[in-house]
């Protein structure tokens, strides 16, 4: 049982708020809401999961090369998206499907980079700062803090005007916490004061090595080892991630620092459709979590706040249409031209990629009727 | 009109314009701000620009690269300082598999303008890790820029047309040629982007170099002129891109070339050199191309690193081979 007194947990799995010494200060967050609100929540993490199984699907039968399924971590991200403001940042590792696509980006993008594509390729400016994957563990903390640093330079925190202030919000998981990046990440980020929030997702597992293996003390205990105000929330719970992200992404605008959430949810699926879960974790395990599964505990919520079953149609459907769609323009995706890979090594004039480029032209043009 | 001065204080008076210039430059690094760098190259720029210009970091150079490249996302034109060659592997990560490689990621919407500056070389007698030459490492990096300047004149534009950049650039300062005077002519119209220059003529071998090597080619080049060999100089300036034509039409003209370089030999620049002026020179070469390095060994203890490193009789030794074909 991973959770503690200290968990911010604002809806229990049996999809009942909850009144505790932890979720009090957060539970004024959730009241504001309107059931056209917490709806778009429930819709977002629907289409989400039929997003992911499709996509897992696709790889099965060949169109993509991999899938990264975020399968069990809907809440997590979900609820600390839609807490962001439009001009706050979000850094995301590379499991956040459902980020990118609630920040406006296609997810037929996503899934390109997965058939062999492209490395990303969408513009963060033109996707509600929605960056790009960073597959290398934890790297995206730096450059998240950097640009953190950034708006404090620019003077774009803490000025009390709400639509100028401005956070970042970074995402990364609990095998990540190891690598020193992540660290350095914190030092900048207590150092400079920055505007930022690190949004752990603990999945418990880093492909096959428990997070126990990680660390012996709960991770957001790390955050304050570095001097950054810390919080453990039910990362299954989507309301405690709305919540605890709304406030801490606030403080962090305000000009108040950095800040540390980690959100204790689980990975149902594999690391990635290469793995094989079934070689090192148990069923108990699953079983465990399957109980706290963040969809059903909010579809309970919303039926008891009144939600009708025409709602829960049609985002079943959105789902379906979601899948349809991509299962349909996957094929249809164009593979780049061979000169593309020399086009955006550098941003000015470079010798080599044009002597390269007309090489490679040259050399395929040989191979064309009557040469 | 020229004025001589160190090619520390070259650099420091390049930085100084480029900060004046443009409010988005942004200097970063350990001990850069009230010590102005262990080298005392930044001297005097935080007084002048004040901290949020000029920021000490915290003593980590992933952490120093990482947030660079966050500063840069984030519209500013970061000039970070490695506080010595062998201090720069720590970042190497953020280096290789970031910095150089954001630009392609986001198919050319995202320009990554951040300059690396790496003191860099021996001769100083220093200590472990403090008198490296790793630019190899980075010049077979694509997405990477990759100069090295030889003289003042040279440090005072390079280092201004690093950072207008708008590519990654590491930039290599030959530190044992820090405190070596020279005349800057800051009126100049600054010198080509990436080109090489012969800066001796010659007409029976060519020498290839480049940082703090040129100064000793160019003695190489003296005392064999005594002994009535006339040889060729080039300073690289760029090591990546290399500008080839210069060192192409050296060697069409003398047939032999020697490259030169403190690093070690084995898959380095100075290899690149060579496999380029043998394509493109072929039918010109009356020698094989030969290479002075440092050996492969690690940078060996302050005590051997006149044996270690690349010397005037090493070259001349080298140019007597080359004429002996």
């Amino acid at each position: 049982m991973p959770y503690t007194a200290a968990t911010v947990q604002l809806l229990s799995p049996e999809g009942t708020l909850v009144h505790s010494d932890a979720s009090e200060q957060y539970l004024p967050y959730v009241d504001k809401l309107s059931d056209d609100a917490l709806q778009e929540f429930h819709r977002h993490m629907v289409v989400m999961r039929r997003f992911d199984i499709e996509a897992a699907n696709l790889q099965r039968q060949g169109q993509l090369a991999l899938w990264v399924p975020s399968h069990g971590q809907e809440a997590a991200q979900v609820g600390s998206a839609l807490a962001a403001k439009p001009q706050d940042h979000l850094f995301p590792s590379y499991r956040e499907h459902v980020i990118a696509l609630m920040r406006g980006v296609d997810p037929i993008t996503i899934l390109s980079m997965f058939r062999g594509l492209s490395h990303g390729g969408w513009d963060p400016k033109e996707h509600s700062n929605f960056h790009l994957y960073t597959l290398v563990i934890g790297s995206q903390t730096l450059h998240a803090t950097g640009y953190a640093m950034g708006l404090n330079l620019d003077g774009l925190a803490g000025t009390g005007d709400p639509d100028k202030d401005t956070a970042v919000m970074v995402y990364f998981g609990d095998g990540s916490t190891s690598q020193g990046d992540v660290s350095e990440a914190m030092v900048f980020a207590a150092s400079y004061q920055t505007p930022q929030v690190f949004f752990l997702q603990n999945n418990h597992w880093a492909i096959s090595v428990p997070v126990s293996r990680q660390s012996r003390t709960p991770l957001y205990l790390r955050g304050e080892g570095f001097g950054i105000p810390s919080v453990q929330i039910d990362g299954n719970d989507v309301l405690a991630s709305f919540a605890v992200s709304k406030a801490n992404l606030d403080a962090a605008r305000a000009g108040e620092g950095p800040r540390f959430i980690e959100a204790l949810t689980y990975r149902m699926g594999a690391h990635t459709t290469s793995d094989d879960p079934s070689k090192y974790r148990d069923n108990s395990e699953l079983e465990f979590w399957a109980q706290r599964d963040p969809i059903t505990r909010f579809d309970t919520y919303l039926r008891g706040r009144g939600a009708s079953q025409a709602f829960f149609d049609e985002i079943a459907a959105e789902g379906d249409d979601l899948a349809a769609d991509i299962r349909k323009r996957i094929t249809e995706l164009p593979v780049p031209a061979s000169s593309t890979m020399f086009d955006n090594v550098y941003s000015d004039p470079h010798p080599l990629m044009d002597a390269e480029r007309a090489a490679l032209a040259d050399f395929e043009a040989s191979f064309e009727e009557g040469n | 009109m020229t004025e001589t001065m160190t090619m520390a204080k070259a650099l420091n008076e390049g930085m100084r314009a480029a900060l004046a210039r443009d409010s988005r430059v942004l200097l970063m690094g350990e001990d850069i701000g009230p010590l102005g760098g262990v080298f005392r190259v930044t001297e005097g720029l935080q007084a002048e620009f004040g901290d949020k210009r000029v920021l000490d970091t915290p003593l980590a150079e992933s952490g120093i690269v990482g947030t660079a490249i966050g500063l840069a996302m984030s519209g500013f034109r970061p000039v970070c300082e490695i506080q010595f060659d062998g201090f720069i592997f720590p970042g190497f990560d953020q280096i290789t598999s970031q910095l150089a490689k954001l630009t392609a990621r986001h198919e050319g919407t995202l320009t990554m303008p951040v300059v690396i500056r790496v003191p860099y070389g021996g001769h100083i007698g220093a200590v472990e890790h403090h008198q490296e030459s790793p630019e190899a490492y980075f010049a077979h990096t694509p997405g990477l820029r990759l100069l090295s300047p030889a003289t003042p004149h040279d440090a005072y534009w390079m280092i201004q047309e690093a950072i207008a950049s708008n590519d990654p650039v590491m930039f290599f300062e030959p530190k044992s040629r820090y405190w070596q005077k020279g005349e800057v002519d800051r009126e100049s119209a600054g010198i080509a982007t990436h080109s090489s220059r012969v800066v001796r003529e010659g007409t029976e071998v060519t020498l290839v170099g480049h940082g703090a090597i040129v100064s000793m080619l160019l003695q190489a080049a003296e005392l064999a002129a005594e002994e009535g060999t006339s040889v060729e100089v080039v300073d690289l300036r760029s090591l990546s891109p290399i500008d080839f034509d210069p060192i192409v039409a050296s060697a069409q003209k003398t047939g032999r070339v020697v490259v030169v370089q403190e690093a070690p030999g084995n898959v380095s620049v100075g290899s690149e050199v060579a496999a380029t002026v043998a394509e493109r020179a072929f039918y010109s070469l009356e020698a094989p191309v030969l290479r002075v390095s440092g050996y492969d060994t690690p940078f060996p203890p302050a005590k051997l690193e006149s044996v270690y490193l690349p010397s005037v009789d090493r070259i001349l030794d080298a140019v007597d081979r080359a004429l002996a074909y």
